[in-house]
């Protein structure tokens, strides 16, 4: 088993399920707060996948868009956060 | 919203990202990057430090007011343009370049300093919006 059929096999579809389960605490998260964090941790998972793909394909050029996309998920809960504060001393 | 470290690591980060903005906008003639998404990653890293300090704080670090990023970007943008017309008589937005690749930079050409004026507008415009935004809350 070579380490390509490893990255096929297992660690896509682990990574696709992660996804499918924080999506649905995305969607029935009960309170703002959850709903941040999946959107944090769903983009965290699109990152690992873009990270495989990159291995797969041998583009290391993949990797920036990965970094770019951890800069956005970033300032987006600090965003949020930030609003969320500034709501509850309202 | 006070929280000293987010204030020191955005201290930190501010020049990186500018770095990193300035490395995407140079490697994006043949390359993927360019003017938009380097301007983008600019006007992120200064929303950064909005939200670590405040408005006024990023504004003072500035200098100028945003807004005047746009017309400074477009008039290189179109002096770009215009240059293989007014230098050797070829048409309009022709790509002209030096014959020697300068090191760091690699080649420069007409091509460069059209995508220099599309930063420029990008973090104006974006950074125009944000902070008429987050000042009006």
């Amino acid at each position: 088993m070579s380490v390509y059929d490893y990255l096929y096999f297992i660690i896509l579809p682990v990574l696709a399920l992660s996804a499918l389960l924080i999506f649905i605490r995305f969607l029935i998260g009960p309170s703002l707060s959850d709903r941040v964090v999946a959107l944090d941790l769903l983009i965290t998972t699109g990152i690992g996948m873009i990270a495989i793909y990159s291995i797969i394909t041998d583009q290391p050029t993949f990797l920036d868009i990965a970094m770019i996309l951890g800069l956005i998920a970033f300032l987006g809960t600090v965003a949020f956060a930030y609003y969320i504060e500034k709501k509850k001393r309202k | 919203m006070k929280s000293s470290i987010l204030q020191t690591a955005t201290n930190y980060l501010l020049p990186l990202l500018l770095l990193f903005s300035v490395f995407i906008l140079l490697r994006g003639h043949y390359l993927p990057g360019g003017g938009f998404v380097g301007g983008l990653i600019a006007a992120t890293a200064f929303v950064l430090h909005m939200f670590a300090h405040s408005v006024r704080h990023t504004r003072k670090l500035l200098r100028i007011h945003p807004g005047y990023l746009m017309p400074i970007g477009l008039s290189l943008a179109i002096l770009s343009g215009f240059a293989p017309k007014i230098i050797s008589g070829l048409p309009f937005l022709t790509g002209i370049w030096f014959p020697e690749p300068i090191p760091v930079i690699g080649m420069i050409g007409s091509a460069l300093f059209f995508d220099t004026g599309v930063y420029l507008v990008v973090v104006g415009v974006s950074l125009t919006i944000l902070f008429t935004i987050s000042e009006g809350t």
